[in-house]
């Protein structure tokens, strides 16, 4: 299955933050790249849904959803902000 | 329960179809009457929700195809083996409700003020939040040039065809036909690549914006041709809507 983009996953960001995410910026924790998140690789497959770096490759954030609930990682982020 | 907006928070609504029209036989516009609607921007979506009797449900994102001054209205193309895009083209009636959240997005979108001129590139159904933005343009008096490759298996299968015929001023439209093309084609063939674009796009010196659309393999394909032809990758937009087969992706996102 093709990736999607970070654009694709700015409904449940929408429930994660309380704020519109896709035009936020986003640093990778492991190169250090830099770009909205829009632009970020999106796989979505179950059980979760993973966002990837797209110059490294490496897992930026991860959204499980169990019912109601969406547990997210966003260890392999070094920054996230809001535009 | 009565629930209450809450500003800033999508809430799943019930939305009335108000009509529905046959694009391509595969491809329909679904108008719908959301009864809490705060307005889009052109280039967003909104996330479609189905629910089973057993309580199963399957959400999809599908593009917004009107501007923002419009009408709610999404284009959905019918995959064979999806599980959302067959109940939209094939069994839901004017009346029905149809349950969805939106707005959505914020990055792919065009106000007039951001300027161009606007490079527009669409695979497939990639082309419906791109007639978002002609249609905001045109319904704002922007004057800004415009320049749209909209990438197609056959001539049938070109959404909006009427619509992107019409002369526009200050819009340009190229079709390319990737799989068959009519007796007497005089546009262009095959797949979206570098020399092609070299030939249709505005030169970067022209300080373009570009907006991109598609199955995930064509929005990679158009946006490294635009970066190495000079176009700042921050003034190359992209939205990808995965593979044109084999899941239920998005219908133009």
């Amino acid at each position: 299955m093709d990736a999607v983009d970070g654009n694709a996953i700015g409904g449940m960001l929408i429930e994660v933050f309380g704020a519109e995410m896709t035009a936020a910026s986003s640093t990778c924790g492991t190169c250090g790249a830099s770009r909205p998140v829009a632009e970020l690789v999106v796989f979505r497959q179950a059980p979760g849904t993973v966002v990837r770096c797209r110059t490294c490759g490496s897992v930026l954030m991860v959204l499980v959803r169990r019912m109601d609930v969406i547990s997210v990682d966003l260890s392999g982020l070094a920054d996230l902000s809001p535009q | 329960m009565a629930r209450t907006a809450v500003r800033g928070r999508l809430i799943w609504q019930a939305a009335p179809v108000a009509s529905i029209t046959r694009e391509t036989t595969s491809v329909v516009t679904i108008e719908l009457d959301p009864p809490h609607w705060p307005g889009h921007r052109a280039g967003q979506h909104l996330d479609v929700r189905l629910t089973a009797e057993d309580g199963y449900t399957a959400e999809r994102e599908y593009s917004i195809a009107s501007a923002p001054s419009e009408p709610v209205t999404i284009t959905v193309e019918r995959l064979e083996d999806g599980e959302v895009s067959p109940y939209l083209t094939g069994e839901l009636r004017p009346g029905d409700l149809l349950e969805l959240r939106g707005p959505v997005g914020g990055y792919f979108v065009w106000e007039p003020g951001d300027g161009g001129p606007l490079m527009l590139l669409a695979g497939g159904s990639g082309i419906v939040p791109l007639r978002s933005i002609l249609r905001h343009r045109l319904r704002t008096g922007s004057g800004v040039p415009t320049r749209l490759l909209y990438s197609s298996r056959r001539w049938e299968d070109v959404i909006y065809r009427d619509e992107l015929g019409q002369d526009h001023d200050g819009v340009q439209v190229g079709y390319t036909l990737t799989r068959n093309q009519p007796a007497g084609w005089t546009g262009h063939t095959g797949r979206i690549d570098s020399a092609l674009l070299a030939e249709v796009a505005w030169p970067a010196e022209a300080n373009p914006l570009a907006y991109i659309c598609g199955p995930t393999s064509f929005v990679e394909t158009a946006a490294a041709a635009l970066v190495e032809l000079g176009y700042p990758p921050e003034r190359v937009k992209t939205e990808r809507f995965g593979g044109t087969g084999g899941t239920d992706g998005r219908s133009g996102r």
